[in-house]
């Protein structure tokens, strides 16, 4: 079973749909499960966190007794996915509700994206504005090759974003994009994944990714 | 790199695509769930659905239509036309859009944006802009409403700005001037709003050629470009589109 937590996050239908898509109609109706029961999450095999919008709203998660679920369905092996605020979520935190801890997976802080980036231009360093929200699709760098999210994936394929802040690059980084600098878009270690883009919105190379998680 | 986007977009009244020239000749363009999936494949990095009718007796036609069209794309997917309340944008991301362009409605009650950002995320609003300014200059530009029959008195860069400060995701600029005409974007009002505001702009209106876009992508400063009717004949592909970019030096996302 297939646990898609629902935290009211606003790329939840989009996700189950593409889950839809990707089992048969009647596996899907019978394996992908869309809650915000504890006993669930603890009792699924894989579970998925999508996520868009503010940091703020993982705290539902804590309230609903969710995060100390995840913690004990990543402790006994279960796959776990999170999508976008899903991702930074697995970090200690973020400096957009800093009062908000995040599941603390992995070490560091999401920030937000700097106000200007360092390009070289005729052999000089110049100052440029960074439009923030980075929103688009931009590549996926650097795969790791061992990465069984990104199976089959290839180094410099486009993916869809839509964040402001964003996590830092750590040991268990499985593929980076740069937007002002290096950031992690997608993050696996052991049987905890996570992907800054947004698969659902992705085309081919997000579905296979959807795909490579389902079949793990 | 971030790429540049290639917008696809459908006009859809009573459930059909429709285009005609200037609002007259009206043809019918297929089904809208069939060309949204075929532009998609055809490679366009997102399609918009604008509902031009946008009558309250069409809403139920607009939604399924919406739900079918949905089911099968996965690129980002933005819905347009009669979405007024809160409860509109709610009624259209559960058929399964990803964002909502709002219109007359966000400049009669601009606050429509945030309660549509602080429910649904600032991604999923897009503030879409009818501008016209005839000889003036960029800075004199004005906000048109009701698709571009009542003039607003607001000036387009001040509004760009109040929509963003009020919690706008994206902005789509189209200028009433070269909307039809195929003869290229309006560049300098493109630039003029994309410089005043940190959110993306989507430029719109006047797509004719590959050049053009080559144009509003430097000169015009914007993020992404939206395409309707040099499409939906099969003149070109987002795909081709894209590739005669590439080689004018323009970043977008290859192969697709």
């Amino acid at each position: 079973m297939i646990a898609v937590i629902d935290y009211k996050a606003g790329n939840l239908t989009s996700v189950v749909k593409a889950l839809h898509y990707l089992l048969s109609g009647e596996r899907a109706a019978r394996d992908v499960v869309v809650t915000q029961s504890p006993d669930l999450v603890r009792n699924a095999d894989k579970v998925v966190l999508p996520g868009v919008g503010h940091f703020q709203a993982t705290q539902l998660l804590t309230e609903l007794g969710l995060t100390e679920a995840v913690r004990q369905s990543i402790a006994k092996g279960a796959w776990f996915l999170g999508i976008c605020v899903g991702l930074q979520w697995l970090f200690e935190g973020s400096t957009e509700a800093p009062w908000t801890p995040g599941l603390g997976a992995f070490a560091g802080m999401c920030e937000h994206f700097p106000a200007q980036e360092i390009k070289q231009i005729d052999g000089k360093k110049i100052a440029v504005e960074l439009k923030s929200p980075h929103v688009g699709w931009n590549s996926l760098e650097q795969i790791r090759p061992d990465s069984r999210l990104l199976r089959g994936v290839a180094d410099g394929s486009f993916v869809y974003f839509t964040h402001s802040w964003r996590a830092p690059v750590v040991s268990a980084t499985a593929a980076v994009t740069d937007y002002g600098g290096a950031f992690t878009s997608a993050v696996e270690r052991e049987n905890v994944m996570g992907v800054q883009f947004h698969p659902e919105k992705s085309a081919d190379v997000g579905l296979r990714v959807f795909r490579n998680f389902v079949e793990l | 790199m971030l790429t540049k986007r290639i917008i696809a977009c459908l006009d859809v009244r009573g459930g059909r695509v429709v285009k005609g020239v200037q609002f007259v000749d009206i043809v019918d363009a297929g089904d809208p769930a069939e060309l949204a999936h075929r532009h998609a494949a055809e490679g366009a990095d997102e399609v918009v659905l604008l509902d031009i009718t946008a009558t309250h007796e069409g809403r139920g036609t607009l939604l399924e239509t919406v739900r079918r069209a949905a089911a099968k794309l996965f690129v980002p997917f933005t819905v347009g036309g009669g979405v007024r309340t809160a409860e509109d944008a709610a009624a259209v991301f559960d058929a399964g859009a990803d964002k909502v362009s709002i219109n007359s409605a966000a400049i009669a009650r601009p606050q429509l944006i945030g309660e549509i950002g602080s429910s649904f995320g600032a991604q999923a609003v897009i503030v879409a802009i009818d501008a016209r300014r005839g000889a003036k200059d960029v800075e004199d530009a004005e906000v048109y409403v009701s698709g571009g029959r009542k003039p607003t008195g607001l000036r387009v860069v001040e509004w760009a700005r109040q929509a963003e400060s009020r919690g706008a995701g994206e902005i789509l600029l189209t200028s009433m001037d070269t909307d039809g005409m195929r003869d290229g974007f309006d560049c300098e009002l493109t630039a003029a709003v994309s410089q005043a505001v940190q959110i993306p702009v989507i430029a719109s209106g006047g797509a004719g050629s590959a050049v053009h876009f080559a144009e509003v992508f430097g000169r015009g400063r914007a993020d992404a470009a939206l395409a309707a009717s040099i499409f939906h004949f099969g003149v070109t592909s987002s795909r081709e589109l894209k590739a005669q970019l590439a080689l004018a030096g323009v970043s977008v996302r290859l192969p697709c």
